[in-house]
């Protein structure tokens, strides 16, 4: 049987097309119109907050430098905190933070890692519950009471883990001098970073 | 166009018009300010010559001083420089700092050329003292608008990175060729100095 030539076909393939391209429903493949879900939105909420980063990563390479039972600890008291932070905090309407608090930890945690600071398993731990609670409680006030916010605080809190995670191990195996060196020098940076949002937060004008 | 290119147009054209111009508006950038913010800031430290030149310095000298300055330098200056940098944004005046960033270029440009080797505090308090005339410097040239916090860190990693530039440089001075190299270096930034020093008074 012999072959139609392809132009004869045209004219059904298009109008097939169109039909369906004009039947099809919005793909809504774009995230700013869906979302990720409640779990990957506060996944990526804390991946994409500075603020919020910066000083977990900080606490997680000073727990890390300071050996594995520290990177342990900081590693389930740090989430554990921080949903208890954010529980309490999805009860409160709204909260308002000074930006002197947030330059505050990049200072405190900064510091403490650029200087490498031979804290105790305790300290460490009280450390840890305090970034966990006040960061949880900022993030829960910002999510306010719904359906989803519990979700959104297990995303967020799921990353805070994962973070923890992969930094301080990371560091517990580092050995040699220069690249532990290379992991106060962040503590450095984001102290620095600190002492600018100081500056930031006291501008005049 | 041979019978296969028109086959495969005709097959396919229409199907991919439709798609070009159905397709929504893909929403790819970040939010508003946030880019410009880490941008500008990394871009701030980067823009002056003479800023470059006394942070290069910074890291050849470390690298010349060896151990444990070549570690110590980078780990202090961004944070001294934020310290200037936080006095800038508050509005403390500091006087003549046109005048501490080109010497700080003469002095570190001197200090890499002679391969001088002071105590390691006093080179540290040198560098400091420097680098919060830098810092003030941008805190005070700081535009409006800006994010406060993506802002300072894109200024502080491009600050760190222009060490490291400097550091990497100054693994040359193993080698004989590179220890004079290092020294010619240190001739130009201090050159570099002088010429900001002479603009600043002019």
């Amino acid at each position: 049987m012999k072959k139609r030539p392809i132009h004869s076909r045209l004219p059904l393939y298009s109008f097939v097309t169109f039909v369906a391209m004009f039947a099809a429903l919005p793909a809504e493949a774009h995230l700013n119109s869906t979302g990720m879900g409640p779990i990957y939105d506060g996944l990526m909420h804390f991946l994409l907050s500075p603020e919020d980063l910066a000083p977990v990563l900080a606490l997680a390479l000073l727990a890390g430098l300071r050996g594995a039972s520290y990177g342990r600890r900081a590693l389930f008291v740090l989430p554990a905190a921080w949903l208890l932070g954010g529980l309490i905090g999805l009860a409160v309407a709204s909260a308002n933070p000074h930006p002197v608090i947030s330059s505050f930890w990049f200072l405190l945690l900064g510091g403490l890692l650029a200087a490498d600071v031979k804290l105790s398993l305790k300290l460490t731990t009280a450390l840890a519950t305090l970034v966990g609670l006040y960061h949880g409680y900022l993030n829960g006030t910002g999510l306010g009471l719904s359906f989803t916010s519990a979700a959104v605080l297990l995303g967020l809190i799921f990353a805070v883990f994962v973070l923890v995670a992969l930094a301080a191990a990371l560091v517990v195996q580092l050995r040699a001098s220069w690249a532990r060196v290379a992991v106060r020098v962040a503590g450095s940076w984001i102290a620095a970073s600190g002492l600018l949002m100081l500056g930031w937060a006291m501008r005049k004008g | 166009m041979t019978t296969t290119s028109r086959q495969l147009l005709a097959k396919y054209g229409g199907v991919l018009a439709v798609i070009l111009f159905w397709s929504g508006t893909a929403f790819a950038h970040p939010q508003a300010g946030e880019a410009k913010g880490f941008l500008t800031g990394f871009k701030h430290p980067i823009s002056g010559l003479d800023h470059v030149l006394a942070m290069v310095a910074v890291g050849l000298w470390g690298a010349q001083l060896g151990s444990p300055a070549i570690w110590l330098l980078p780990v202090a200056f961004p944070m001294v420089m934020a310290f200037g940098g936080m006095l800038g944004l508050m509005g403390v005046p500091l006087p003549g700092v046109e005048y501490g960033i080109a010497a700080s270029a003469i002095l570190l440009g001197m200090a890499v050329l002679f391969e001088v080797r002071p105590p390691l505090a006093m080179a540290a308090i040198l560098v400091s003292v420097f680098a919060i005339f830098h810092g003030h410097a941008h805190g005070t040239e700081l535009p409006p608008g800006q994010s406060g916090l993506l802002y300072s860190m894109g200024f502080v990693i491009a600050t760190g990175c222009l060490h490291a530039i400097g550091i990497g440089i100054g693994t040359v001075h193993r080698w004989q060729w590179g220890q004079w190299f290092l020294r010619f270096a240190g001739a130009i930034v201090a050159c570099g100095g002088m010429f900001f020093l002479w603009k600043a008074v002019a």
